[in-house]
């Protein structure tokens, strides 16, 4: 089961601290993340590969993108 | 929305904070005052000047750059599908924060972009006021760290997120109905300098080009002076940095090339020399940049792709230029104004209450 982040509605750089908070946990080797803007689908992914996990999918979701990270 | 952003990479960044070190020192050649190619601050601090809400006779002009900066992002976020209104994230304290980053950048003279632009100049002073900028980003740093944050916004109406590019397209129709006299300080509405910042200005036409073209490459890279700084001092990331860092490189050369480099402390344009006070303004406009999540040029793109609380945000700082030069805080040439350093004290303890208070558990 993967851990999912809401960062929906929150400006920078809160979604970006959640999904670093979600990671430092290291219980998932795959994490959710739904966002609402192109800046947070861009900032997250970012953050994400420098912390060694791959942007395994992005979809859109309602107003925003459903994110899936995994640990490669 | 679908394909890679090229503006958002690397690259991207470095090449937009370029493109804007070489146009701000650009427009200074072509008549913008000394240093101050661009200043988001200042050029706010100018329309609240021409609008009247204050009437500091030296610094009234709607500056089309500002103009331009909301509706390049407009036209850029509806071209890539990436307007979105939204609102409703803490509104009033986003104000707050506002009017008190303007007091800060006044008693500095100067936002993040022009304390760079006047790096680039030779104006040693900016030292202090990049200094400063740093230890205020730092302590909003902390407050991240601890939980704070302004909540979640809404998705809102279309004409909400429109609110502020409408705001600055009728700024555009008053200059072109109302355009300054020689000679004359005010026309129809509008007021005027007729000497000192406020008169010096690079042709509306071109100004508003330049501004178009900045707003719309900033929303596409999400380039953030602010956030540069923060994203450093949090993350240890150095993406937005870069383009920051490309922006110095880049006005300093053109400088050079333009002739406008003069290294010293005293005697720099519309600048002051008392370090304490270049250093603690401009703490208090980093520490209120971060907690409202954007340096003001980036507040002024995000509002061009909607966002209703940076469009507030915006507005805090026209109204903080008001507050400002009325109440007599803002700094001149000769030193800080009567009432600037109780006023940058109040607002760090403004800003400090904010932060220790508005902290919630991420559930």
């Amino acid at each position: 089961m993967a851990a999912t982040v809401d960062a929906r509605g929150l400006s920078c750089p809160q979604p970006v601290i959640m999904t670093l908070d979600e990671i430092k946990k290291g219980q998932d080797k795959e994490i959710i993340i739904l966002v609402d803007t192109d800046t947070s689908k861009e900032n997250v992914s970012r953050a994400a590969e420098s912390q060694g996990f791959a942007v395994h999918n992005v979809t859109p979701e309602g107003e925003g993108y459903r994110i899936t990270i995994t640990k490669g | 929305m679908n394909g890679k952003n090229i503006f958002a990479t690397r690259w991207g960044i470095i090449g937009v904070g370029a493109c804007i070190g070489i146009l701000a020192p650009l427009l200074q050649k072509l008549g913008n005052p000394g240093n101050m190619g661009i200043c988001v601050a200042c050029f706010e601090r100018d329309i609240a000047g021409g609008l009247g809400l204050h009437r500091a006779a030296v610094v009234q002009y709607i500056r089309p750059e500002i103009i331009g900066f909301v509706l390049g992002a407009l036209i850029a976020a509806y071209l890539f599908k990436e307007y979105r209104p939204r609102a409703g994230s803490a509104p009033i304290v986003r104000f707050v924060l506002g009017v008190f980053a303007m007091i800060g950048a006044l008693v500095f003279l100067g936002c993040p972009w022009r304390a760079v632009l006047r790096l680039a100049g030779g104006d040693g002073n900016a030292i202090l006021g990049l200094l400063g900028l740093t230890f205020g980003i730092w302590i909003g740093t902390l407050f991240l760290k601890n939980g704070y944050n302004l909540g979640r916004s809404q998705t809102t109406h279309t004409t909400a997120g429109w609110m502020l590019p409408l705001i600055m397209l009728g700024f555009l129709v008053l200059m072109l109905i109302f355009p300054q006299i020689e000679g004359q300080d005010k026309h129809g509405v509008l007021w005027y300098s007729l000497k000192g910042p406020g008169s010096m200005h690079a042709p509306l036409l071109l100004s508003l080009t330049v501004g178009l073209g900045i707003g719309f490459l900033a929303q596409r890279s999400r380039f953030c002076t602010m956030g540069a700084i923060r994203d450093a001092v949090l993350f240890g990331q150095t993406h937005l940095l870069s383009g920051f860092l490309a922006l110095l490189v880049f006005a300093f050369l053109t400088n050079l090339v333009l002739s406008q480099f003069k290294m010293g402390f005293a005697g720099q344009p519309v600048a002051h020399t008392q370090h304490i006070w270049n250093f603690a303004g401009m703490a208090l406009s980093g520490l209120a940049f971060a907690l409202a999540g954007g340096c003001p040029g980036r507040q002024l793109f995000l509002a061009g792709e909607g966002d209703g609380d940076a469009a507030v945000f915006v507005m805090g700082m026209i109204v903080g230029a008001g507050i400002s030069h009325n109440f007599g805080l803002a700094s001149s040439p000769e030193g800080v104004g009567t009432y600037g350093i109780p006023a940058v004290v109040v607002g760090l303890l403004v800003c400090l209450f904010i932060g220790f208070t508005m902290r919630r558990k991420s559930a």
